[in-house]
């Protein structure tokens, strides 16, 4: 077996690893599924009504996009949690004495968190339709939107994969990377009109990936409305932009994740 | 317990190489550091093909970071480290097929069944879907944990957890086994239940290295015994050798007040070949004396006749305990310098040592 089909097949043991154990948790599900709810109806009814966006589209459906970024993102967070989890148990020194591929714990982990991001977007999709939110493309299109959230998120697990290896808490990620996340989900087009921010923000906010998948998405479900179309290259081709954000991040973090994965051992 | 013909197979750093035999793990001069603290300090171990190998030591004498090294764990700084005929250092993905490791810890996800632990372990040494069922039900089996064997392992007791890792371990039928304190932590009960299927391991002439801090322990189970102190080996051979390098028999009295205890020390001191131990708290006295029973008599009479009380007295054979102490100088764990009960009772001294184990 080459390399890449022995991390592969690996992965996926350790993936339905992962799976069972949300069947056997399922409270994590529940409130996984939960905070999506929560951020759409919040954003919904407590910014809808006060915030005007401009160019004949409703706040509402500006901002699911950006909800769903945002959720996407911390959904990552649980990557960083479950690894860091996995590091404090004996579960791990079983790992590292099989056989299998180093980088299996890993792909296993982000492969497996997929499904959980998958379910809380489609939660999210749910309370969107609820609170008025309508997709105004084509299924496509808007497949295309959610595989594009998907892509992005499973690349901002390997950070917080890396994350989660390095402190080795749960406590510690989660606080860690709220840090994170907050400012680069607020200082971006998600909630926003970016053209509003001021100066150096405003810069921070057009080449932050963060906006561009939220303009991507949002052009995939139809909703930019009337919004002028942003001259910034990176908001200005926001597919292509994203996925070179993908590709530097994976590149950067799945080396240096395996890397720290095979120097740390279970405390 | 085996018999072994070489007499003088005692003294620290010699090299065991039987001829014909293959050893299964051969370190040499092995050295780890953790900053200053030396946890390895020139390791040599061989162990031949089909026995069963005991690292005996107490807590912090490095049978951990061993065991981690020589299962691909963790990196030595210094030394050769050969597992099953393959260089650990060179080629780990090689070793770790051959390999089976039950560490301190039960490595087991307490999330998933007994089943789908062992499943999971065998599809993650590639025997395929299909045989790695058929093995996770087989072991289940062999432990008697089919009935739990669909519950998550973390409604399992702690003997079952044991119980289960072992299983986890013998899945791909590994050419060479570790078991790391394989009994720390266990009832008494589960302790001699884990014992007899470790027994039957070695009957199946399986190739196993165990570490333990518990005498009795590396004397019912391994046949070759290397006891280490601070990262080094302070004597190799069989629990009979090591017993007969620090004498024969001992003499235990243990007196009814601690002012007698200057009085009986007298006494024994006269008869003392060797190894003599005195513990004012406790009052207990013992003594590697020659000729056991008659000079145990002698001890009774002389005792009598300076108006003695005495609450304990016997004979025993020489434990584990003792060769430790007389090979370092200090005992093997704190609690041990109390342990004598006279009579060695079994039972008795795990309890002493569940205790210092849980702590």
């Amino acid at each position: 077996m080459s390399q890449l089909t022995l991390a592969l097949a690996d992965g996926a043991v350790v993936a339905k690893r992962n799976l069972i154990k949300i069947k056997r948790l399922p409270e994590v599900l529940i409130w996984t599924t939960m905070s999506p709810i929560m951020f759409v109806v919040l954003f919904a009814y407590v910014f809808g009504n006060s915030i005007q966006i401009g160019g004949g589209v409703s706040y509402r459906e500006f901002l699911i996009a950006g909800v769903f970024v945002q959720t996407v993102i911390f959904g990552s967070t649980f990557t960083g949690a479950g690894l860091a989890d996995d590091m404090t148990k004996g579960i791990i020194d079983r790992f590292r004495s099989l056989p299998m591929a180093r980088s299996a714990v890993l792909v296993g982990r982000t492969g497996s968190d997929i499904l959980y991001n998958s379910i809380s977007i489609f939660v999210m999709t749910l309370a969107g339709l609820i609170v008025g939110w309508r997709i105004r493309t084509s299924p496509l299109e808007a497949i295309g939107g959610f595989l594009l959230l998907l892509l992005f998120s499973y690349a901002v697990s390997w950070i917080m994969a890396y994350v989660g290896l390095k402190v080795s808490s749960v406590e510690v990620v989660q606080n860690a990377s709220f840090m994170f996340i907050f400012p680069i989900t607020f200082i971006a087009n998600t909630f926003v009109n970016q053209d509003s921010l001021p100066g150096p923000l405003r810069v921070f906010a057009e080449w932050n990936p963060v906006s561009s998948v939220a303009q991507a998405v949002r052009e995939a479900f139809g909703n930019t409305g009337g919004l002028p179309e942003p001259d910034v290259w990176s908001l200005a081709n926001p597919i292509p932009y994203t996925i070179i954000w993908v590709g530097i991040i994976l590149a950067i973090f799945v080396p240096l994740s395996v890397r720290q994965y095979k120097k740390t051992t279970s405390r | 317990m085996a018999e072994t013909n070489t007499g003088g197979a005692l003294l620290a750093n010699e090299t065991e190489g039987g001829e014909g035999v293959t050893d299964m793990i051969r370190t040499s001069g092995l050295v780890k550091r953790y900053g200053k603290v030396v946890a390895l300090d020139g390791l040599d171990l061989a162990v031949p093909k089909g026995t069963v190998f005991g690292l005996l030591g107490p807590n912090g004498a490095g049978k951990t970071t061993a065991i981690r090294i020589l299962t691909t764990l963790l990196e030595p700084d210094e030394g050769s480290v050969e597992v099953a005929g393959l260089d650990v250092r060179k080629k780990p993905g090689r070793v770790r097929e051959r390999i089976g490791l039950s560490g301190q810890n039960a490595a087991v996800d307490e999330h998933l069944s007994g089943y789908e632990n062992l499943e999971m372990v065998g599809r993650l040494y590639h025997l395929g879907r299909k045989r790695s069922r058929a093995r996770a039900r087989e072991l289940l089996d062999r432990f008697e944990l089919s009935e739990a064997g669909d519950r998550p392992a973390k409604t399992y007791s702690g003997g079952m957890r044991r119980r289960l890792d072992l299983a986890a371990a013998l899945v791909a039928e590994p050419e060479v086994l570790f078991l790391d304190e394989p009994t720390t932590g266990l009832d008494p009960r589960s302790r001699v239940q884990m014992w007899e299927t470790i027994q039957e391991l070695a009957r199946g002439g399986s190739t196993v290295l165990l570490t333990t801090q518990y005498m009795e322990e590396a004397d019912r189970l391994a046949e070759d015994i290397v006891v280490i102190d601070r990262g080094r080996k302070i004597a190799h051979g069989t629990s009979d050798e090591l017993k007969t390098q620090i004498g024969g028999e001992r003499v235990e009295v243990v007196v009814a007040s601690s002012s007698d205890v200057p009085a009986a020390q007298a006494i024994l001191e006269t008869l003392c070949v060797g190894d003599c131990q005195f513990d004012e708290q406790t009052r207990t006295l013992t003594a590697a004396v020659d000729g056991g029973v008659e000079a145990l008599g002698q001890v009774l009479r002389r005792l009598g006749d300076r108006n003695v009380a005495v609450v304990d007295v016997g004979l025993r054979r020489p434990t584990l305990d003792d060769v430790f102490l007389s090979l370092t100088g200090h005992a093997a764990e704190v609690a041990d310098s109390t342990d004598g009960s006279s009579d060695g009772s079994e039972d008795e001294r795990s309890d002493v040592r569940e205790k210092e184990a849980v702590r």
